[in-house]
């Protein structure tokens, strides 16, 4: 019998397989932040122990740094203090940081991949549970606690039990204005926000072959919105021209003998799967969540649900405290939800190509009068330099839309950028949690394409009807 | 870490599913640097009126009178009964940083998020999963009795109601035993250190670009 991709990669990075079922498993790279990783280091300096392998760590802060201009620091004490720890324990401890004003910094997802730093068939782990994101480059990678931080930092290893694999293929190509943020809300909005849990998921079929790198990294992301802290896309050509050439990309003999190895990650034609889903491409229509959690999603073409449509009475409480919350009536057309503000950003959606399609719609038209605010939110300082060299950043400004700078910002508002309270915003974020954007604020989770046409509009639209 | 062997203690009944990160701490409590102070923010926007600020002093914030554990009669409860896939969403070890903060050392629910879920382990608390049936006789027997408790009992694998009634409850031989002793699994793994090497030497000649 074959092997899973997921079997395939695990497998590679077993140091010690334990009699009580539990496996001692390498990891190959580590990424930091400054919010999950302050009371790691301070667990290593109360233990007197060093990092194992200060090459595999590297650092940026991303969650408290402030989007508008950067010249005066940061003004909030707090967010303040929490970056300079991260940049003193990263000196302390002799790790790589992209600080605040390097032209690499930016949200932590959109910088590893960018530096070449996350590679195909790699462990890699961060103390984020967007961690996921990476498995787009066929890497077991998944967001971990902060005491299993200080563990990777101190040993290199993580005490892991082996999930079980689901394989999740999308066949047939996806229709045009259908992303990879549409394909995972999708799925989440079949499976539920439990559907992945205890599992590995492994995206497979033409639609997801067919995805660019960026748009895989989209779907890996939002595994964990699933329930599952991974999710995996095989290696193919797709991959190896993104990974090439990067600044910590292997090059010459290396890359040689790191491609034949790479080219074997993919499931075998007889792998066994745990679980396994099929859907339809041509099924998936651009998707709007309309209450507080992501598994609360909708096709743009649909009306808020009835009670009544309910499964039980837990399904029907969650609806009810979701419809309150989000100032929403059964029923009401999605199309009828006027917005407040909208969020083109965050290690979902915060790369080059998000933007660039962003612009496309926006290119020429102006924000709607009632959108007090429309933001966006480069992912890094690169993609936002990439972005400026191609002239998307005076469409975006000539349309209405503030040009910021990067980092996970209104994503869950841990710096200055959040939701007041009934606020209500078009966001290409991955959480729509109560609260998620700001106390009182109401989140709903769209592709770039479908917030930049939102933004223009006034209210949510098909995109697929824009002209 | 504080070991966890066995537990009589008071039950508080949250009846939601999904309760995510966000709820049981959300982000601006996230700023700090230090491991502990967590508790007053637990569920911060569902128990208070207010919105809280790090820091903050919250012993006269005005409260939110339906909120569950505002109620005078789960003041000092230790351990929570809750819904499926409570934890969901980020990975914050602050949840249970506040959880344990605030005084609870057990949470029951009929399934938990995976990352909260380790993360627990982690910090002295013990997330037991048990059926959904037997989660709606206990919310049913906490809301009748008041001051109504349970009995968790790591070794034996058992949650015994107060009229003697036994539920075994499954967890992983390694967990149990970190869990038992207090153990710092970081000096467990580094006893292994001469294995690491091993792996590395021979990962290091496969994959030269990784060293």
């Amino acid at each position: 019998m074959g092997s899973t991709l997921f079997e395939k990669v695990w497998q590679q990075h077993v140091v010690k397989q334990n009699e009580d079922g539990s496996t001692l498993l390498y990891i190959d790279r580590h990424l930091v932040h400054e919010v999950t990783s302050p009371q790691a280091f301070e667990g290593l300096r109360l233990n007197a122990r060093k990092p194992w392998k200060i090459s595999a760590t590297v650092a940026t802060p991303d969650h408290n740094v402030p989007t508008t201009d950067r010249a005066q620091g940061i003004t909030d004490a707090v967010s303040r203090t929490q970056v300079e720890a991260l940049d003193s324990n990263c000196a302390e401890f002799g790790i790589t940081e992209f600080g605040m004003n390097d032209i690499r910094q930016g949200v932590v997802h959109v910088m590893g991949p960018e530096q070449g730093l996350i590679l195909p068939g790699m462990t890699v782990v961060c103390g984020d549970s967007h961690t996921s994101t990476h498995g787009a480059f066929g890497a077991i990678a998944m967001g971990i606690g902060t005491s299993e931080v200080e563990h990777v930092l101190a040993t290199q290893c993580l005490i892991q039990k082996k999930p079980k694999v689901m394989r999740i293929r999308v066949e047939g190509a996806l229709p045009v204005g259908i992303t990879g943020k549409d394909v995972a809300l999708f799925i989440i909005g079949k499976i539920g926000t439990a559907g992945g849990t205890g599992f590995a998921l492994e995206f497979a079929g033409e639609a997801i072959r067919a995805l660019s790198m960026e748009g895989r990294m989209t779907l890996c992301n939002m595994a964990i919105e699933a329930g599952a802290r991974c999710g995996m896309v095989a290696v193919d050509d797709i991959t190896l021209d993104y990974v090439k050439g990067r600044p910590y990309s292997p090059a010459g003999e290396n890359w040689q003998k790191a491609e034949t190895m790479w080219r074997e990650l993919y499931s075998d034609a007889d792998a066994k799967f745990d679980a396994e889903l099929v859907y339809q491409a041509a099924d998936i229509v651009p998707q709007v969540s309309w209450g507080t959690s992501p598994e609360m999603v909708l096709p743009v073409t649909a009306s808020i649900p009835d009670l009544a449509s309910a499964k039980d009475d837990v399904q029907r409480e969650g609806w009810q405290r979701a419809l309150v919350y989000m100032g929403l009536e059964a029923n009401m057309p999605i199309t009828a939800i006027a917005i407040d503000k909208v969020f083109i950003g965050s290690c979902t959606n915060g790369r080059i190509e998000d933007f660039r399609a962003a612009a496309a719609i926006v290119k020429g038209k102006k924000v709607a009068a009632n959108v007090k605010l429309a933001m966006v939110v480069p992912g890094s300082g690169l993609v936002k330099q990439q972005a400026e060299a191609e002239g998307l950043d005076a469409i975006f400004t000539a349309a209405g839309f503030e040009w910021r700078e990067p980092g996970c910002s209104m994503c869950l508002a841990m710096n200055a950028d959040r939701l007041e309270p009934g606020e209500r915003c078009a966001s290409t974020s991955n959480r729509n949690f109560e609260g998620r954007q700001g106390m009182g604020g109401r989140t709903h989770l769209v592709s770039p394409v479908m917030a930049a046409a939102a933004g223009i509009a006034g209210h949510f639209v098909d995109v697929r009807d824009w002209s | 870490m504080q070991a966890f062997t066995t537990l009589n203690g008071l039950v508080a009944p949250m009846d939601r599913a999904n309760v995510d990160t966000d709820a049981i701490i959300p982000k601006q409590f996230l700023k700090s640097i230090k491991h502990t102070g967590y508790g007053p923010f637990l569920f911060d926007e569902w128990r208070y009126e207010d919105r809280g600020e790090p820091e903050m002093d919250c012993t006269n914030r005005p409260l939110k009178t339906d909120f569950v554990l505002n109620q005078p009669r789960y003041k000092g409860a230790q351990i929570l009964l809750t819904r499926e896939n409570f934890g969901c969403g980020s990975s914050r070890e602050h949840a249970p940083w506040a959880i344990l903060d605030y005084g609870f050392s057990c949470v029951i629910a009929s399934s938990f998020a995976d990352i909260f879920f380790n993360n627990c382990f982690k910090n002295g608390i013990l997330p037991i999963v048990l059926d959904e049936a037997i989660m709606d006789q206990l919310f049913n027997e906490t809301a009748a009795t008041e001051g109504y408790r349970l009995a968790i009992d790591l070794p034996a694998q058992t949650v015994t109601t107060p009229s003697g009634q036994s539920f075994s409850f499954a967890v992983d031989t390694f967990r149990k035993h970190c869990l038992l002793n207090g153990l710092d699994d970081i000096g467990l793994t580094l006893l292994q250190a001469e294995s690491i090497h091993t792996y590395e030497k021979a990962r290091a000649q496969q994959a030269p670009w990784l060293f």
